[in-house]
């Protein structure tokens, strides 16, 4: 075997910028993640879904002729009410059940969404072509696309605009007291189920800005959610809930693994990866945590 | 054993002796079923008794497959060329070369994965609960996407299983023998998950769902007890998995042997459909769901997926208890616990 990453150390430079600008992608994600497992104690496997869907509200945009970049903003508010649609439907009945109820619940609807999105936008490989530029750093090895530099833009601002929401404004409060004790917010007055809507509401609209910038950076296909939910399950676990500079870090940390394990091990590997990185991860923790006598929670 | 479950057993059997030459046109559906019985039923020993809700049984599913297969063609001819292009063209099984084959396949499609579930028991099973679901969903997608990836078993393009012998002229032959050996592989389950059931690990099981530290607090090796239990669904996984790659006669990595999105779901379905921790409920619960699969899905064609996932969260939402929950909160006299007398007087004491 012979890896070209080592005989041209040049590619290391391109594996780790890929990666670092994907990872923030994927740490938005991994954000809203965070954000409802910590408010409403639920594990969303449809979250990889909900991106997809978001990434092909900003394809049917490119293929209606309008600039799919644009898809950024209209992406996230269409998403907001899809995801307020789908709590009032099934997700308030799991908040408070077990978690593992939430799981099963959240993968049947991942199903749904996969065969709609299947039946409506076709089994095919799509792209939304944004048109931006590319730029050839040293002597043109390596390639740093305009699409993931504006992805990761859009990212960081999302990222930083929904921080300063949380923290002034009067939802944003409300929100962060029913994820500290749901009870008590209760009793003073909060409406704990409009919080959840509006919880899975917001999460569903970071999923919608993260899909929409997938769809100029990558590739869409209905079937491929699930790698973003576990993604974003991931950076949940290393990072803690609600810790955002972890999350960064790890976002960029996963997106440079994956990058180099693409190069590495080959393309066929790279999903099966990421997967192999979860379970690593999670085995390690119980290891660390049986020490003391403890184990995940 | 009481009069009635001997007529009942009896009434069982002889109606699953007698299926494929009533019902000789659906003979490849008992098949299945009997395969998703055995899969619901292993599946609810470890989610529904033991409390560990997996997602990943289906990864000793897949490798139960591949193995049988792997070894069915690899002890008579090369491997690699098998799956290289069209190898069933080119090598031919004999009648015994096929059955021996099968033989031996069968029984390392149960004994590796039974291994493995050893292997890495103590590490996944400190995981618990929600943990434990995703790393095992993450460990059964994985297998696949791995699988799919290595060359010797036929990596993207599958994987054709070796096919009936041709020198059996019966055309029915096929389809008796691969139900006749599911349906033994259906009643070995269903005694050994009886004799569980009447035995001490099941209590202990029990335990360990109710309440792991207090279980483990009296003195119960939780840890020894979570892996044995894994390693019995793993070896009815495995067998289960071998039997349905030779019945398919095709293996492709993601939609047949690491199939997580439609085995690997149906199986936690159908426990769940029938009623978790009962012995009854993921026999009911899998004859069930395979009637309305088989018998709805034509009707549907391609909204099958929509149908399958607002299913899920149906059931889900609105049953998580099953079928035998609902029977026995319904009439608790015939279908509830049995409770002796005098332990009750003696928890009544005890409030």
């Amino acid at each position: 075997m012979d890896f070209l990453i080592f005989e041209a150390p040049i590619l290391m430079v391109q594996a780790t910028l890929d990666g670092i600008l994907i990872g923030i992608l994927f740490a938005l994600i991994a954000y809203g993640m965070a954000l409802q497992w910590g408010v409403m104690n639920i594990i969303n496997i449809a979250q990889g879904d909900l991106v997809i869907l978001g990434g092909y509200i900003a394809y049917s945009m490119y293929l209606a002729g309008i600039h799919p970049s644009w898809g950024v903003i209209v992406s996230p508010i269409i998403m907001f009410f899809v995801g307020w649609g789908l709590y009032k439907l099934v997700i308030n009945k799991v908040v408070d059940r077990d978690l593992f109820i939430s799981i099963l619940a959240t993968f049947g609807i991942a199903i749904v969404f996969q065969q709609l999105m299947n039946f409506i936008f076709g089994a095919d490989v799509v792209v939304a072509q944004s048109g931006y530029g590319t730029t050839m750093l040293f002597d043109n090895v390596v390639t740093l696309p305009h699409s993931t530099i504006f992805s990761a833009v859009i990212s960081v601002i999302y990222a930083i605009v929904l921080v300063i929401y949380m923290r002034k404004s009067k939802l944003g409060r409300a929100i962060r007291a029913t994820a500290q004790n749901a009870r008590a917010a209760k009793i003073l007055g909060v409406d704990t189920e409009k919080v959840y809507a509006a919880t899975f509401g917001i999460n569903a609209a970071l999923c919608g800005v993260a899909g929409a910038l997938i769809a100029i950076t990558f590739t869409l296909h209905p079937y491929v959610g699930l790698p973003y939910t576990v993604r974003s399950f991931m950076i949940v676990i290393v990072a803690g809930l609600g810790n955002l500079p972890a999350v960064a870090i790890s976002g960029m940390g996963l997106g440079v693994f994956e990058e180099f394990a693409d190069y590495i091990l080959g393309t066929e590997f790279r999903i099966g990866s990421v997967f192999m990185l979860l379970v690593i991860i999670l085995v390690f923790r119980r290891f660390k945590l049986s020490r003391k006598r403890e184990y995940l929670k | 054993m009481k009069q009635k479950d001997l007529t009942l057993y009896a009434g069982l059997i002889i109606l699953g002796l007698a299926a494929p030459f009533i019902f000789s046109g659906f003979k490849v559906q008992l098949t299945i079923l009997c395969v998703l019985i055995v899969l619901a039923m292993t599946w609810n020993l470890q989610g529904g008794e033991m409390g560990y809700n997996s997602f990943g049984n289906i990864l000793f599913y897949g490798l139960g497959m591949y193995l049988c297969a792997s070894v069915q063609v690899g002890m008579f001819f090369p491997l690699a060329e098998w799956t290289e292009s069209g190898g069933e063209k080119t090598f031919v099984h004999t009648t015994t070369q096929f059955f021996q084959g099968m033989g031996v396949g069968l029984l390392v499609a149960a004994i590796v994965p039974t291994i493995v579930a050893g292997l890495i028991g103590y590490a996944i099973l400190g995981l618990r609960g929600h943990y434990f679901a995703i790393c095992t969903l993450g460990l059964g997608i994985a297998a696949g996407e791995i699988a799919g990836g290595i060359e010797i078993i036929g990596a993207g393009q599958g994987f054709t299983t070796p096919p009936f012998p041709k020198d059996i002229v019966d055309p029915e032959a096929r389809g008796q023998f691969f139900y006749f050996l599911s349906f033994a592989m259906l009643i070995l389950t269903f005694i050994f998950v009886k004799w569980i059931y009447g035995s001490r690990f099941k209590l202990i099981l029990n335990a360990i769902r109710d309440n792991e530290d207090k279980a483990e607090a009296m003195g119960i090796q939780t840890m020894k007890y979570k892996i044995v239990g894994w390693m019995v669904s793993a070896f009815f996984c495995g067998l289960a998995g071998g039997i349905m790659g030779g019945l398919i006669g095709y293996i492709d990595s993601t939609d047949v042997a690491f199939d997580g999105r439609e085995m690997g779901v149906f199986m936690v379905l159908m426990a769940i459909l029938g009623g978790k921790g009962t012995l009854w409920g993921p026999v009911i619960g899998a004859s069930l769901f395979h009637f309305l699969k088989e018998g709805f899905w034509t009707l549907i064609l391609g909204w099958q997926y929509v149908a399958l996932g607002v299913l899920i969260v149906v059931i889900v939402i609105y049953f998580p208890e099953g079928l035998m929950g609902w029977l026995r909160e319904k009439y608790p006299q015939r279908f509830g616990e049995v409770i002796d007398e005098k332990d009750r007087k003696a928890q009544v004491e005890l409030k």
